[in-house]
């Protein structure tokens, strides 16, 4: 049989998807069903005076108007489930609807509930809210700065954590001979999801159950959150989310959005939909990266780097997101070091509240921002002692025989092969050529730049002792059941919930591999908690190095019966049964032999089953990862720059990852494809802007530069495959890898470009002007 | 993304557009492709009570021909303009610039008349209406006005359009026997409008002296203008790179520049003498 693992299979959800047939939370259509819309506040902080909802009441087809005093008591504040150990950290109340005070452009103010959406949205421009506007601030610094407005009671200067780790002392840097210095601004950005938020409730009054579709990355981690907001029971309350059109982390989050709309039903009687529009995805659903990073890099003449450290002022927005201050602190500082043997390395890391938007994980999360300073520190770095940036990184690379390789903030890195990646990557795009033809076009006046990365990632989370020593409030196991039919057909539950990667069809690629049925026989449930034993979701490059193996053990287990039956079946003793390609043999004599199909009939028939065999063919697992998985990789990019415009032509990209055992190179390839997309979109269109008032300056597609597929050219990708050592099927993660490489990527070869005009750095995103500035201000300078 | 509530007619006749529009007191608005309109009432900027929809008013389709110009019916899809063989063999950059509106679908909606009755300052169309000295034939309630593509465009989302009246058509004139013709666009990475969009048209007699140049500029200031700085340093001049980058430093001096969150006054002006001198180059390389 033809390895089903490792081949390109074409993405089973697809023909679902796009031929209209998804299942997507706006898709639930219930008898009675009500409208929900959220009356928003327009300022980013102020008091609320008075609210007046006499007008919306009035309105024909208004069922009900909530404000936050009408809540008050009867449901409970938004947690925030990632306290990061010692760093003294703030959670202030998360209210659902705000009762005394607004923080962000974009908090809710008051619920209106209506027979159809159109009635509901109406009603809410009914609703006279009088406010006391308060001064307000958007950026972090100035949050911090003495007499900076206060958002929270108690929360002196902003700080809402202030968390430190690893070690590197002054007189490392003291003692160090080239020490270099950088000041970055990581801008903030727009998960931007195509689908955007929405929750559909319905309650049962009979049995007191609530079911909620709703669109999450972690259903069973919203339940157990929700069940406390709302006061149900988890055994009441179901959470489904089938289809989910993209999240890259914001679907994370709990909002108080899902719960109001539950609360709505419970209350009402009739369920409730309410579905974000397009602006409030761009006010409310979090954000992502706003940090200002100062680095300090110190290293010998030679180019042996010796320490790292990193001040980090992360803007934590308004309230404390879920996962949000898991983001700047460990998901950041544990990964500073990145591929490099560098002996000391520091991070002291602020989480400020700032009158914003809630921040929280956004592709890579946390990864891609100390990917962006390492990697831009290496280049500023082999620039200042004059060698070439490659060789720099060469020289400081981790070996392949020196894993596993512990760190200097303390990590384990499983596996790597560093160097095969970064040579195949610069054979590919030809690395010695274009630095000749650089020289000649440099003397034509042409401007071409090369940018190199050589990142790793920490990803697959985790180890479940690791998060409880990290401060993440839950276990980050995975759940995975195989159950085989008794037809042999198969339905593999799992918890980590896939929203949009294609892990229908890779899953079941793993169970069709190693239980050897069908490819098409195999059917994997996901997103609904009521099927699915407890789980914990999909995010940090998760979903297969946790849920997969999950599944991988499941199915181990439903072997090691079915041997058994196998066996008995073929009346030898269980050490003579060989299985290979579904089918059980006796050793010596393979024409003796059952199909897995076979074994399970009469595992469900249960007439003659060995001593001790219950009936049935089912396995569970429950799988805790030993490690985190470490993929890698080197990404190489080549740009032109117009000197007139300061326009960024990219010439061309080479992506070489290394994510362990591929299980669908197409798959994979697609995940890379998307997370260069969206690297690049912070490198050269995306960012966020507040004005003074702390108004969202960007809060359209008008103004807000998503990436576009015509802006790019082709990507030339690749994979080295080092087994993971320490997971079943030996692989790693693979969702998040481009969006931590690229982003410095094309940075560091526009700054190459550059060179010829003293450009050290630019503040993301790399506009046309921003560049034409900086050869306009090198011009002058030189 | 959701209107406030409105009311919806559609009529098929110019004078029953009238009719309606006078009877609604200013409350009403005309509905052609609605990829203007109808985004700017879902973000609630804009609240007609009603929308009174010219889409399936048959005399507005279409595109003409006439001795000294081609006459393009108001309904005209940016589709259509730029896909038609006559515009694009005596209108090239009308052409150029009609297949760079947004995108295929903004282009199979949109219609030009819209577009220039909407009048974005930093819509495509404009600067084209005005390089080929464009007329716009409008009618009112008593009857039909022309006005010169130069008047038309007062200000960012203002025309000299009289009040309830309907853009019927627009003619381009056909330029001079011999002229060539550009539109350069840089567009905005978020909303795909322009940034700055030149529209150049110049002619040369056999000695390779300019003749006639006619620059529309768009999205580079509060309104699109012609650059008769640029204009006037070109004509009888001979046709060089020497003249296209003494010309091109006028690009910015006839317009009100103005500067937003993406780019900066300072950056624009330097676009409009960039893009001008390239739109130009391309000319002389034809
Ligand atoms: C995503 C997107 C991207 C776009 N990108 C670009 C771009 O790159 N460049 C660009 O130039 N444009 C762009 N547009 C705008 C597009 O060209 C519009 O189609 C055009 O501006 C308006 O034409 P319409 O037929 O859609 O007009 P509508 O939206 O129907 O109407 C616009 C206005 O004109 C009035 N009007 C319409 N027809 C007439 C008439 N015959 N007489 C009198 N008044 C009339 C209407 O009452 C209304 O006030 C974009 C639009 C979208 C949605």
């Amino acid at each position: 049989m033809a390895s089903v693992f490792g081949s390109t299979l074409k993405r089973r959800e697809d023909p679902r998807l796009i031929t209209g047939n998804g299942q997507y939370s706006e898709d639930i259509q219930l008898p009675g069903m009500l409208y929900a819309s959220v009356l928003r506040s327009p300022h980013a902080h102020a008091r609320i005076v008075n609210i007046n909802t006499d007008a919306a009441k009035a309105l024909e087809g208004v069922v009900a108007v909530y404000t936050g005093k009408d809540l008050e008591g009867k449901i409970g504040t938004v947690p925030t489930a990632w306290l990061p150990p010692d760093s003294n950290i703030q959670t202030p109340p998360h209210e659902v609807l705000a009762v005394n005070k607004v923080r962000y452009v974009g908090d809710g103010v008051a619920l209106v509930v209506a027979e159809n959406r159109y009635v509901a949205r109406d009603a809410v421009d009914l609703i006279q809210v009088t406010y006391a506007p308060l001064p307000a601030v958007a950026e972090q610094e100035q949050a911090i700065a003495d007499g900076a407005p206060i958002l929270h009671d108690g929360v002196e200067n902003n700080v809402a954590f202030h968390w430190q780790a690893g070690n590197a002392t002054d007189d490392v840097f003291e003692n160090a001979e080239v020490i270099v210095k950088q000041r970055f601004r990581q801008q903030r950005l727009i998960p931007n999801p195509m689908e955007p938020r929405a929750a559909t409730a319905q309650y049962n009054p009979a049995t007191g159950e609530m079911t909620l579709w709703a669109t999450s990355q972690n259903p069973h981690i919203h339940r157990f959150l929700l069940s406390g907001i709302l006061g149900i029971p988890e055994n009441k309350l179901r959470i489904v989310s089938v289809d989910v059109g993209g999240g890259f982390g914001a679907k994370i989050a709990c909002y108080p959005d899902e719960a109001m709309v539950a609360y709505a039903a419970r209350d009402l009687k009739r369920p409730v939909k309410w579905v974000e529009d397009r602006r409030e995805n761009f006010l409310v659903t979090s954000h992502g990266r706003d940090m200002v990073l100062d680095v300090e890099f110190a290293g010998t003449k030679d180019g042996d780097f010796t320490a790292i450290r990193v001040k980090n002022i992360a803007n934590m927005g308004a309230y404390l997101s879920t996962a949000g201050p898991g983001v700047p602190t460990i998901l950041f500082g544990l990964i500073v070091p990145g591929a490099y043997k560098i002996p000391y390395a520091a991070v002291d890391v602020y989480g400020v509240f700032t009158n914003t938007t809630p921040t929280d994980a956004y592709r890579g999360a946390g990864r891609p921002e100390a990917t962006y300073l390492l990697e831009r520190m290496v280049d500023l770095f082999a620039a200042e002692i004059g060698k070439d940036p490659v060789e720099v990184r060469r020289r400081n690379l981790i070996q392949s025989h020196e894993f596993p390789y512990n760190t200097a903030m303390g990590l384990e890195y499983d596996s790597g092969n560093y160097e095969v990646a970064l040579d195949k990557a610069l054979a590919m795009v030809g690395y010695e050529e274009l630095r000749q033809k650089q020289q000649e076009l440099r003397s034509q006046g042409r401007h071409l730049g090369i940018g190199v990365t050589t990142y790793v990632e920490i990803c697959g989370l985790g180890p479940s002792q690791v998060a409880g020593a990290v401060g993440f409030q839950g276990g980050l196991w995975e759940s995975a059941t195989v159950r085989v039919h008794p037809t042999g057909k198969v339905t593999v539950f799992t918890g980590a919930s896939p929203h949009g990667q294609g892990e229908e069809t890779t899953f079941a690629q793993i169970v069709s591999q190693r239980l050897g049925v069908p490819f098409e026989d195999i059917e994997v449930v996901h997103g609904d908690t009521n099927r699915i034993a407890m789980g914990w979701g999909t995010y940090g490059s998760r979903t297969t190095p946790v849920g997969g193996n999950a599944i991988a053990v499941a199915v181990d287990k439903v072997l090691e019966k079915a041997k058994k039956i196998a066996a008995h079946m073929l009346e030898v003793s269980e050490e003579d049964v060989r299985f290979e390609d579904g089918k059980y043999s006796v050793e010596g004599a393979p024409t003796r032999s059952v199909t897995i199909q076979e074994v399970t009939l009469q595992a469900y028939l249960a007439w003659n089953l060995p001593q001790g065999v219950e009936p049935a063919l089912e396995g569970t697992a429950f799988y805790d990862p030993v490690n985190f998985v470490y993929p890698f990789g080197t990404h190489i990019c080549v740009v032109e720059v117009d000197e007139e415009t300061g326009d960024i032509d990219l010439v061309k990209y080479v992506a070489v990852d290394d994510c362990g055992r591929v299980i669908n190179p197409m798959v994979a390839e697609g995940q890379v494809h998307g997370g260069i997309v969206q690297g690049i979109g912070q490198a050269l269109w995306e960012g966020a802007v507040y004005d003074e008032q702390a108004q969202l300056l960007t809060g359209t597609f008008m103004d807000y530069a998503m990436p576009k597929a015509r802006f790019f050219k082709e990507f030339e990708t690749a994979f080295t495959e080092t087994p993971a050592p320490q997971n079943p099927l030996g692989v790693k993660g693979i969702g998040e890898t481009g969006t931590i490489a690229s982003t410095p990527t094309v940075v560091n070869a526009v700054m190459d470009a550059l060179r010829p005009f003293g450009v050290k750095d630019i503040n993301m995103p790399l506009t046309p002007e921003r560049v034409w500035n900086a050869i306009e201000k090198g011009r002058q300078e030189a | 993304m959701i209107s406030s509530t409105f009311e919806y007619e559609r009529v098929s006749t110019v004078a029953e557009a009238i009719e309606r529009l006078q009877a609604a007191g200013g409350e009403a608005k005309l509905l052609a492709g609605g990829h203007s309109l109808l985004p700017m009432m879902k973000l609630r900027l804009a609240s007609p009570g009603k929308l009174i929809d010219i889409s399936a008013v048959q005399e507005l389709h279409g595109i003409v021909r006439e001795p000294d110009g081609l006459v393009v019916g108001a309904l005209t899809t940016h589709a259509h303009v730029a896909s038609s063989p006559m515009v694009r063999e005596y209108l090239p950059a009308l052409a150029q610039a009609a297949s760079k509106v947004g995108d295929l679908q903004v282009r199979n909606r949109g219609t030009l008349g819209g577009n220039l009755s909407h009048a974005d300052m930093a819509s495509d169309l404009p600067a084209v209406a005005l390089a080929y000295e464009a007329e716009v034939y409008v009618v009112t309630m008593d009857g039909e006005e022309t006005l010169q593509a130069e008047e038309f465009f007062l200000g960012p989302l203002l025309t000299a359009m009289p009040e309830n009246s309907v853009m019927r058509s627009v003619k381009f004139r056909t330029p001079p026997s011999g002229s060539k013709s550009v539109y350069e666009k840089v567009p905005h990475p978020a909303s795909g409008y322009a940034v700055v969009g030149i529209a150049a048209v110049v002619a040369v007699n056999e000695d390779n002296v300019v003749t006639h140049a006619r620059i529309g500029i768009t999205g580079a200031a509060d309104v699109a203008y012609r650059a008769r700085g640029v204009e006037d340093a070109l004509i009888g001049k001979a046709f060089t790179e020497e003249a296209i980058q003494s010309a091109a430093v006028y690009a910015s001096d006839d317009g009100m520049i103005a500067g937003d969150l993406y780019a900066s006054e300072a950056y624009r002006r330097q676009l409009c003498k960039v893009h001008t001198a390239r739109a130009l180059r391309k000319l002389l390389a034809q």
